[in-house]
C-alpha cells in the first residue's frame, strides 16, 4: 500500500476582504509526497505566495476568507488552534523567505535564534539547543560556524544570512519546507550556491519542499514537479521535464519564451501581450483568455475544461482538451 | 555596423568617501576604478556583474549624474567639458532607470512628464505636447487613455514604457538602460525588450544595457563587458564572451546561470563565497581571492587586459602564462 501524501490541498480559495476584495486564490488542488519537491511558478500577483502562506496559516485572519481543505501529515491545518498551530509552525512545516534580514531578529545572535526554536519545539536544555545550532550552521556550510554562532544578522553577508535562515528553518527537522523566492535577491554566483545547498539538504533530511519562484531556471534546478500558476489558479502541472519540454498551456509557452528559452539574439520575442487581471471578482471564464492569442469565444464564456492524463499531469485549457477529443 | 565609436570612456575613476571608523580612518568605496571602453554607433553594449561591481556607477558617470574623480568621456569625438557641454551631452545620451516609479514625478501627468524635457531645451509647448502624445503612441500606450494619467495609475510595465518615451523625446543617439527591465514580471519584461529591439532598429539607437540577467544581456547585446569590483574583467563580442570566455570570473558567472535543461542541472558550485567588499578590494587581481586558478603573482600584480581575439580582451595573468593555442 502506498503512503498517503504528506500534503493534500483541495479546492483552496483565499479572498482578501477590504475596501476592494481580492480573489487571490481560486480553487487550487494538489498533493505532495514525502521527499518530493514541487515548484509553484508564476508572476507577481498570481497567488503563489498566498498559497504557500496558507499552509502555515500566516495570513491575517480577520481580513481573509479561506475555503477548501488543507491537510499536512493528515492534520487539518485550517482547523488548528493555539498550541497545535504553534507546534505545526516551525515543527512540522517551516518557511524561508526572500529577505533574511526581515526574517531574522536583528537583536539576537544567530545561535540564540536557532536555539530558541529548538528549545520551544523539543524541550531540551539550552546547552543542547546551542549544540544543535552549531551543528545546523555546519550543515548549511557556514565557514567558522562556532564564531558565526555569536554573530548578529547585520554582521553577515547576504549569502551567509540566507544560509543562517535555512539553518533556523531546518533546526527542528520539519517534514515540509516552504521556500518563498529564497534566491531572488541574491547575486548570480551566490544564488547557485544556495540552490545546490537546498537540493543537498532536501536529500539529506528527506523532507518535502514547496518552492515558489518566477524564474524557470531556478525551478529547473530544484524541482521534481512544477505547477504553473496564473490569476489564482494552477493552469498546468507536470514533471519538470513535461513542463519544459511538452508545455501545453499557452501561458506556459509564453513564460518559456519570456525566459528566453530558445530565443534568437536581437529578434523579437513571442511575448504575451497585456497584463494579469486585477482579480476583484472571481474569474468565471478562462482568466488568461484576454492575453491568449488562441482564445476563442468559449474561452471567454466559461471556465476552461481540464485535460487530465493522470492526477499529476493536467492542463486547464480548451485547446488541450480539444486536441484530446480529436485524437 | 560602423566601427567608429560614438562613446569613448577612458580611465574612469569614482571613489565614494565613507565615514571613518573609530579612529577616524578615512575609507573609500572604490566603486569604479579605472574603466576604459568604447561603444560603437548603433551597437548595444551589455554590462554585467554582481552587486557592487560598479556597473550602475558606470552608468551614472556616463550621463554625468555624478562626476568622475578622474577620466574622460568623449561623445562623437568631442571631449566632454572641453568641446561638449553637459547640456549637450544630456540631449544625446539619455538614461532609463530600474525603478520606474521613482524616476517619474508623481505630480506630473504622463504627457507633462514627457513634454517637460523638450520644453526646457526650447521646444514650444504645443509642439512638445504633440511630441509627447506621439511618443506615448509609439511605446504602445494609447494617448487618449494615458496622456492625462499620473504615475500611480499605471502598472510597472506601463511606467517603464513612459520612461523610455521620455528618454526618446530628445531624439538621443545613446540610451543608457540601467536594469531597466529587471523589476518587471517576465511576460512584461519580454514586451519591453521587444519594444527596445524595435526602437533600436527604427531610430538607429545605441544602447548601453546594464543588467545582472545574463540571458537578457545575451539576447540584446552585440558586445558585453564583464565588471568585477570596479574593474573591467573582460570585454568582447557577445558570442566570444558566452562561448569562449577567457576570464575565470566570466566562466564562473556563466556556470552560475541556472540550467534550463532538467537533464543537465548544475552539479558543482562554480564560485564559493560572496563578492568581496569594494571598500577594501583584494590586492593584485581583485578576483584572486575567489579564483580556483590563482597563483602567487595574482595577489601581487594587477593583470593588464590581454587581447584574445580582435576586440576580445580579458584581464587575467593565466592568459599570458599560456599563450593561446593556435
Amino acid at each position: 500500500m502506498s503512503k498517503p501524501p504528506l500534503v493534500e490541498v483541495e479546492d483552496l480559495t483565499v479572498r482578501f476582504k477590504g475596501a476592494r476584495d481580492v480573489y487571490a486564490v481560486n480553487g487550487v488542488s494538489f498533493t505532495l509526497d514525502e521527499g518530493e519537491v514541487l515548484t509553484i511558478l508564476g508572476e507577481s500577483g498570481s497567488g503563489k505566495s498566498v498559497t504557500l502562506k496558507t499552509l502555515l496559516r500566516l495570513l491575517p485572519e480577520n481580513r481573509t476568507d479561506i475555503g477548501g481543505k488543507v491537510r499536512v501529515g493528515g492534520e487539518d491545518v485550517l482547523a488548528m488552534q493555539g498550541r497545535k498551530l504553534a507546534d505545526h509552525r516551525g515543527g512540522t512545516v517551516s518557511m524561508i523567505f526572500q529577505d533574511p534580514m526581515l526574517a531574522l531578529d536583528p537583536v539576537y545572535t544567530i545561535g540564540e535564534q536557532i536555539a530558541e526554536a529548538v528549545i520551544r519545539h523539543e524541550k531540551v536544555s539550552s546547552k543542547a539547543a546551542m549544540a544543535r545550532a552549531l551543528e545546523m550552521l555546519e550543515r548549511v556550510r557556514i565557514p567558522s560556524a562556532a564564531r558565526r554562532l555569536k554573530a548578529y544578522p547585520h554582521e553577515m553577508s547576504g549569502g551567509m544570512r540566507q544560509r543562517a535562515m535555512i539553518a533556523l528553518a531546518l533546526a527542528c527537522k520539519p517534514k515540509l519546507l516552504l521556500a518563498d523566492e529564497p534566491t531572488t535577491a541574491l547575486d548570480a554566483t551566490v544564488q547557485i550556491q544556495i540552490l545546490l545547498l537546498l537540493r543537498e539538504l532536501q536529500q539529506e533530511f528527506g523532507m518535502s519542499v514547496i518552492f515558489v519562484t518566477h524564474d524557470i531556471g531556478v525551478a529547473v534546478e530544484v524541482s521534481d514537479r512544477i505547477a504553473v500558476m496564473y490569476a489564482g489558479a494552477f493552469v498546468e502541472t507536470g514533471t519538470t521535464r513535461e513542463i519544459i519540454r511538452e508545455a501545453k498551456h499557452p501561458y506556459t509557452h509564453g513564460l518559456l519564451a519570456a525566459n528566453l528559452v530558445g530565443a534568437k539574439p536581437g529578434q523579437r520575442l513571442d511575448a504575451i501581450p497585456g497584463a494579469p487581471p486585477a482579480l476583484e471578482t472571481r474569474p468565471t471564464s478562462c482568466a488568461f483568455a484576454p492575453r491568449c492569442k488562441h482564445a476563442m469565444d468559449i474561452c471567454r464564456a466559461k471556465l476552461p475544461p481540464i485535460r487530465r492524463w493522470h492526477d499529476r499531469r493536467w492542463v486547464s485549457c480548451v485547446l488541450a482538451a480539444e486536441e484530446h477529443a480529436s485524437a | 555596423m560602423t566601427a567608429s565609436p560614438i562613446l569613448q570612456v577612458d580611465g574612469l575613476v569614482k571613489h565614494f568617501p565613507i565615514k571613518g571608523g573609530l579612529f577616524g580612518k578615512r575609507q573609500v568605496v572604490r566603486a569604479v576604478d579605472g574603466v576604459t571602453f568604447d561603444v560603437a554607433a548603433g551597437e548595444t553594449l551589455g554590462i554585467v556583474g554582481e552587486s557592487g561591481c560598479g556597473k550602475s556607477t558606470t552608468a551614472r558617470l556616463l550621463v554625468q549624474l555624478i562626476e568622475p574623480d578622474t577620466g574622460q568621456i568623449t561623445f562623437n569625438g568631442k571631449l566632454l567639458g572641453r568641446d561638449l557641454s553637459l547640456r549637450e551631452l544630456r540631449r544625446h545620451v539619455q538614461m532609463v532607470f530600474q525603478d520606474s516609479y521613482a524616476s517619474l514625478n508623481p505630480r506630473l501627468t504622463m504627457e507633462d512628464a514627457i513634454a517637460f524635457g523638450p520644453q526646457v531645451h526650447g521646444v514650444p509647448e504645443g509642439k512638445a505636447r504633440q511630441l509627447a502624445r506621439d511618443l506615448l503612441d509609439r511605446v504602445g500606450l494609447d494617448p487618449q487613455r494615458f496622456a492625462g494619467r499620473y504615475p500611480h495609475e499605471l502598472s510597472g510595465g506601463q511606467r517603464q514604457r513612459v520612461n523610455i518615451a521620455r528618454a526618446l523625446a530628445f531624439e538621443p543617439e545613446v540610451i543608457v538602460l540601467d536594469e531597466a527591465v529587471s523589476a518587471l514580471d517576465k511576460s512584461v519584461e519580454a514586451q519591453v525588450l521587444n519594444l527596445l529591439v524595435d526602437l533600436r532598429q527604427e531610430r538607429k539607437l545605441t544602447y548601453v544595457f546594464i543588467s545582472h540577467d545574463l540571458n537578457v544581456v545575451r539576447f540584446i547585446s552585440d558586445r558585453v563587458m564583464v565588471m568585477y569590483l570596479g574593474e573591467v574583467a573582460e570585454i568582447g563580442p557577445v558570442e566570444d564572451i558566452y562561448e569562449r570566455p577567457g576570464h575565470p570570473y566570466t566562466q564562473a558567472l556563466l556556470a552560475a546561470m541556472p540550467s534550463m535543461d532538467p537533464d543537465q542541472r548544475t552539479e558543482k558550485v562554480p564560485l564559493s563565497g560572496d563578492p568581496p567588499n569594494p571598500i577594501n578590494p583584494p590586492s593584485g587581481c581583485r578576483f584572486h581571492t575567489r579564483c580556483a586558478h590563482a597563483f602567487a603573482r595574482c595577489g601581487q600584480v594587477a593583470p593588464p587586459p590581454i587581447e584574445l581575439n580582435p576586440g576580445h580582451r580579458a584581464a587575467c595573468h593565466l592568459l599570458r602564462e599560456e599563450p593561446k593555442a593556435a
